[in-house]
């Protein structure tokens, strides 16, 4: 099985979901080889030395690939793909605008989001958010797949690689996209799905005020913040919080939410995640049926409360 | 200028499905358009109402079973439907393959459709067919600018991303987009003069991709449903010892 990873990359850092998907490799082969595309690959390929398993990193530099831009990344990749039995990409929105591009190229259906590996053509995916787990046969020539970060958490184990680097000259081709911008939430907190505990709000929080308090609490803990489509939708908060079947999938150590009833859409998201704690005022709010730890009761009592200790232990 | 919506007729999105015998239950459920394409749909009118585009059609491809999706879809304002008739289910790259000749047949200049059929979760037929048509693409669009070149702000994990791409292209839509509207009771009359032709599936010869075969569907691991919590102090510690 000659598997390849393709790294994903933002400002000149390694993406942590990297580790993910090497870990889905190693499940795959003993070593994979790695691709990185991109405008500055230095400060990446040393982070990337401290991952295991990985035998060759190829990397496409061009001063011309510095947005990753579907249309430009999708013919580099499946030309390079045509070299390898598996080629593999963790599950992120742009993993998921080029992946089937690479597919389309190649003429052969890729297979996202899976959750678990049984053997080198059987793999399992959830459909229907998450309600049904699809078992599946995938025999292709050479078999696209994204995998689900979540369900393959890096072991920390450190055989560190002893890679070897080979950089491949890009034939970079004309295209009809070209980048405008990128308004980014900036934020010091920790990144959504890789935290450890996530704080999330929903409608019930009521306004984008109400939500900084969501907000103060997730700072005096050291976590990550989500949000409910509805909360988004209310412009509470960015996008890029929302957790669910179309935002992101967490699965945190403990996922705290306030005033989130629970829709299926927004469970799809966050159900795996290992302590579930909501707060709710409506004692039928479907969120309970999954919480580890439900209250009933006024949100905003249980912050100030939770403020009050916080501040003074 | 003439837009293709794809529709797909999925099981209602409120509808908490059921597996029996190793299959998802469709018999007797409620189904409806899956929501991306509704949301498709009405940006396509909105640009036709402003006059950037000149003609809509939608298209499913299913069993006759999807016939109600399309007839949504004319009712809601498409100007034509078409339904690619099979009873197979095809892979996405089947189903890429089928929209990549309607559109050379059909002279289409913009395909707008949903990033994600609810359904199989699988967020691919988009840039499959883009990569087929060697056109631009656009992804999980959440606002769009027609123009010379169209700017599309898109949906990703970091924020808020927006590209310039030049048509011919396909654009795929996140929920934020738009709120579609309702179908009134006289476009849904008007709607069933509007033309629908059937294309049966093998007038496209496909080669038929087996490459993905289901060998079983199963429930997932259910979670036990934990404590409630009476008192709020408690409930303060418990926080407190789970997020330290
Ligand atoms: C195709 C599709 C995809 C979707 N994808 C997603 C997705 O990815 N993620 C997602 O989250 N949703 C998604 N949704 C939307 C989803 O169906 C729900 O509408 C949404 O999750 C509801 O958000 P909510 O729980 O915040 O709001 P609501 O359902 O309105 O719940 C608000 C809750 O707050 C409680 N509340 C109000 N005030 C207080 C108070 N003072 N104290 C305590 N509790 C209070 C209420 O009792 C209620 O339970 C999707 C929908 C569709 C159709
Ligand atoms: N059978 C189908 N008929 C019509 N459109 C489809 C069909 N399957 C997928 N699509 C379109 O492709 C989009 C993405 O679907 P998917 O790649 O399956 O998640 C959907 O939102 C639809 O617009």
């Amino acid at each position: 099985m000659k598997t390849l990873v393709i790294a994903e990359h933002q400002h000149d850092v390694l993406s942590p979901l990297t580790a993910n998907c090497i870990e889905a490799a190693n499940k795959l082969s003993n070593s994979c080889d790695v691709l990185l595309i991109g405008s500055k690959l230095d400060t990446i390929q040393k982070e990337l030395s401290t991952l295991p398993s990985i035998d060759t990193c190829l990397l496409v530099e061009s001063p011309k690939l510095s947005h990753p831009i579907a249309e430009t990344y999708a013919p580099i990749i499946a030309d390079i793909a045509k070299s390898y039995d598996v080629i593999l990409m963790s599950n992120s929105t742009q993993t998921k605008d080029i992946l089937p591009r690479v597919a389309g190229l190649m003429k052969i259906t890729p297979l996202t989001d899976v959750i678990e590996i049984i053997d080198n053509e059987t793999f399992k995916r959830p459909i229907y958010a998450g309600n049904a787990i699809q078992k599946v046969r995938y025999q292709a020539q050479h078999k696209l797949i994204s995998i689900r970060p979540t369900a393959f958490k890096p072991t920390g184990e450190t055989n560190i690689s002893n890679i070897s680097f080979k950089s491949i000259q890009p034939t970079i081709p004309q295209t009809k996209t070209s980048w405008v911008n990128m308004a980014e939430a900036t934020s010091e907190r920790p990144e959504l799905t890789a935290a450890k505990i996530i704080v999330s709000g929903g409608r019930g929080v009521g306004s984008k005020d109400n939500f900084k308090k969501i907000e103060s609490i997730a700072d005096l803990m050291g976590a990550a913040i989500g949000a409910s489509r509805a909360a988004v939708d209310a412009g509470y908060v960015p996008n890029d919080y929302q957790v669910g079947q179309t935002g992101k999938i967490v699965a945190p150590d403990t996922y705290l939410c306030f005033g989130i009833s629970g829709a299926i859409q927004h469970l799809a998201g966050m159900k795996d995640s290992q302590t579930i704690i909501a707060i709710d005022k409506d004692p039928d709010a479907p969120i309970f049926k999954v919480a580890d730890y439900g209250y009933v009761g006024d949100l905003f009592e249980v912050i100030d409360l939770l403020q009050n200790s916080m501040a003074t232990s | 200028m003439h837009v293709l919506v794809p529709v797909k007729h999925v099981i209602d999105y409120n509808v908490q499905i059921q597996i029996k015998s190793g299959q998802v239950v469709h018999d007797q459920v409620k189904h409806s358009i899956n929501p991306f394409d509704e949301i498709a749909l009405e940006e396509a009118i909105r640009l036709k109402e402003k006059s950037f585009i000149s003609k809509i059609t939608a298209i499913s491809i299913g069993p006759e079973d999807v016939k109600p999706t399309l007839r949504h879809a004319l009712a809601l304002g498409a100007d034509q439907a078409l339904h690619i008739h099979t009873d197979e289910t095809l892979s996405t790259l089947n189903r890429a393959e089928v929209l990549q000749a309607i559109v050379s047949k059909e002279n289409i200049d913009l395909v707008l459709m949903g990033k994600q059929a609810i359904d199989d979760d699988a967020n691919q037929t988009g840039q499959i067919l883009a990569a087929l048509l060697q056109w631009p693409q656009a992804t999980f669009a959440s606002e769009i600018k027609p123009g010379d070149t169209w700017e599309v702000t898109r949906e990703v994990d970091g924020g808020l991303q927006t590209i310039a791409i030049t048509l011919p292209a396909v654009i795929t839509v996140d929920l934020r987009l738009n709120e579609p509207r309702f179908a009134s009771l006289p476009n849904i009359m008007k709607a069933k003069s509007k033309p629908c032709q059937t294309i049966p599936i093998n007038e496209f010869n496909l080669t038929e991709d087996q490459a993905i075969e289901i060998l079983e569907v199963t429930e997932p691991p259910k979670r036990q449903a934990g404590t409630m919590v009476k008192e709020i102090d408690d409930l303060i510690k418990i926080i407190q010892e789970h997020c330290a």
